[in-house]
């Protein structure tokens, strides 16, 4: 761009003294001026425009539209059979024996999942805070779960909980833990439920740890001080001052992995067997809702009560996940 | 400061007593063994993916388990990439090109929008980005029936472009850009680049763009792993089609009745390097884009 120009530029938006600039030919800096004006007001427009455009066709209609075909007959197998069904899908869920079990699983797994992942988390991350030798690499370390693909874990760890090659069974039958027969994992729902907790929890504990360690690195350092003068240990300034002053974040990993763990989904899959039946054992000992909503949709070509279910699903998330910011910010609060 | 506290004599019991913040206590032999644990718990499932994936089938049915890796790798990759009806090869290139245009889409459209929420004036700017930060919390997940039927209008199921669309922009990503830009553009730089008659544009690539650069890194290998490691929607629209990604052709491997684990897992081996690579690279990155994201929450 040539330097001479640079005056009309700075003339105020909404008067019109870049005219005056140049007398002779008033017409380029008018127009200059236009554009400067027209760049001002609707560039930022169009600069959010992309995110808004493809956020609202691919993102808000596709969960509009859900309710609309949840209301609906839709079918894979069959286009005939459309229409307005009104709430049969949703009447048909109360009473369905596979939704109450996969919510049943779902939130056992998400129990099992949730608190030991938390806590550990919690305990690595003050772990990480103390000052540390190769720092970034103990760091970088925690997040080698967070990179791997969660189907390459998955496969890894069903191998791992084979009947009888695993290497878990054979490690109890070492330490002598449990009876003669080996452990079939699959086979109950307690030991799936554990076998998938592991997974999930392998995967987010550090994750989390950088996201309390974040937070810890701003709590000011003399209240650690008057604390120990106080007599604090360390477990007592890690419940007493650590947890309270990083609140906000532990609410923050408290909705996240409601989130997270209600929609569980590669886990439970890849466990089986024969991954894509989604059946969740043979007896669905630990199908999960959003396994039951690819099972009803895409295996039985059920679309609309399919609809239905994941609907069903967002409420259960919306609600459990404001509960459980509510119950953990009175716990935090408490301990003030 | 409690060094100086420390050097005294009976430093060490007068530390105890006025006490360090933790960031100030050094680390005990404790603290690393706890480390050193977590990080076994960490590397166990990829070593044992090593393992598993060198190994011969007979070799992974005796007891004890073998710990080391074997040599069958290249036996079991020849296997893996040879299978007819898996499209293993091609399902890697997939997820290269996916994760690539995805990646390089949630750059340019996120440092876009962040700018103009970071720096630009204009109506409506707050309730639009209450709108993105509510949009953090929505499952996109929960409409995947509906987003299927949507791509069955437009004719894009078993195609890439259903996978590569709905990403090519994040409500995290312009969240993320907007708070680095508020912090690493100041205000000043942006009024007198306007002073000097810069158009909008021309301020994004002269100004912002140069100074969003880390913030840019980090966001990259963020959406690159989110994207390479995506299951779920791809199974769905992709499933089987001849273009599955390659997380979706893991799955395929594991199905069947008969599942040789050696197999599956040289080919889960092979879709895992990538990242490894860029966790290697970009560690340092990675974790402080984590740890940066988590403050501000």
């Amino acid at each position: 761009m040539s330097t001479t120009r640079a005056t009309p530029a700075a003339a105020p938006p909404t008067g019109s003294g870049g005219r005056s600039a140049g007398p002779g030919d008033p017409d380029p800096h008018r127009w200059r001026n236009r554009l400067y004006r027209f760049d001002l007001r609707y560039t930022p427009y169009l600069l959010v425009a992309p995110f808004f455009l493809l956020f609202l066709v691919f993102g808000v209609f596709p969960i509009i539209f859900n309710g609309v075909v949840a209301l609906r007959h839709w079918r894979l197998d069959d286009a005939t059979l459309t229409g307005w069904a009104g709430l049969a899908n949703f009447e048909k869920l109360l009473t369905d024996d596979d939704f109450w079990n996969a919510l049943y699983n779902t939130f056992g797994i998400f129990l099992l999942s949730t608190v030991p992942q938390l806590t550990l988390a919690l305990v690595i991350a003050s772990v990480l805070n103390r000052r540390l030798r190769a720092q970034t690499w103990w760091r970088v370390g925690v997040l080698l779960p967070y990179v791997t693909p969660i189907t390459a874990s998955t496969l890894v760890f069903a191998a791992v909980f084979a009947r009888d090659t695993g290497v878990a069974n054979w490690v109890l039958s070492v330490l002598h833990i449990g009876g003669a027969e080996p452990i079939d994992w699959r086979s109950a729902k307690w030991s799936s439920w554990l076998v998938l907790a592991t997974m999930v929890n392998w995967k987010w504990i550090g994750y989390n740890a950088l996201l309390y360690l974040a937070a810890m690195q701003s709590i000011p350092k003399d209240i650690y001080e008057a604390a120990a003068v106080d007599g604090a240990g360390v477990w007592r300034q890690l419940w007493r001052i650590t947890v309270p002053m990083i609140r906000p974040v532990v609410i923050f990993t408290v909705v996240l992995s409601t989130i997270g763990g209600l929609q569980l989904f590669t886990e439970p899959m890849l466990l089986e067997q024969n991954a894509q039946a989604a059946r969740g054992g043979a007896n669905g000992e630990w199908q999960t809702i959003a396994q039951l909503i690819y099972k009803v949709g895409w295996k039985d070509l059920n679309l609309g009560y399919a609809a239905a279910m994941s609907w069903a699903l967002f409420l259960i998330i919306v609600v459990v996940a404001a509960v459980n910011a509510l119950i953990t910010n009175r716990l935090g609060g408490g301990k003030r | 400061m409690s060094t100086t506290v420390v050097k005294r004599r009976g430093g060490r019991r007068r530390a105890a007593l006025t006490g360090r913040a933790p960031a100030d206590t050094p680390a005990s032999i404790w603290n690393y063994l706890f480390l050193a644990l977590v990080f076994v718990f960490s590397a166990f499932p990829l070593y044992w993916m090593l393992v598993i994936a060198t190994s011969t089938d007979a070799a992974l049915a005796k007891l004890p388990p073998q710990v080391v890796p074997g040599d069958q790798l290249l036996t079991n990759l020849r296997e893996v990439f040879s299978l007819q009806d898996v499209y293993f090869i091609q399902s890697l290139a997939n997820s290269a090109i996916v994760s690539s245009v995805v990646t390089l889409s949630v750059l340019f459209f996120c440092s876009l929008a962040g700018f103009a929420f970071a720096k630009l004036r204009f109506r409506g700017r707050n309730v639009l980005m209450v709108i993105v930060i509510l949009t953090l919390t929505v499952p996109n997940q929960l409409g995947v029936v509906a987003l299927y039927i949507v791509m069955g209008e437009i004719g894009w199921n078993g195609t890439l472009l259903a996978v590569i669309v709905p990403g090519l922009v994040s409500a995290f990503g312009v969240f993320y850009m907007r708070q680095f830009i508020l912090e690493a553009v100041p205000d000043e730089l942006v009024e007198a680049a306007r002073i000097d008659g810069a158009t909008t544009m021309r301020i994004y690539a002269s100004v912002v763009l140069p100074a969003v650069r880390p913030a840019l890194a980090v966001l990259g290998l963020l959406t690159f792993v989110g994207t390479w490691n995506d299951f779920q929607w791809p199974l769905i629209t992709l499933n089987g089609t001849d273009y599955p990604t390659s997380m979706v052709a893991i799955s395929d491997l594991a199905s069947g009745n008969y599942v040789l684990y050696r197999r599956v897992l040289a080919g889960a081996l092979v879709a895992t390097i990538p990242l490894l690579i860029m966790l290697f690279i970009g560690g340092r990155q990675i974790v402080r884009g984590i740890m940066e994201g988590a403050v501000k929450s």
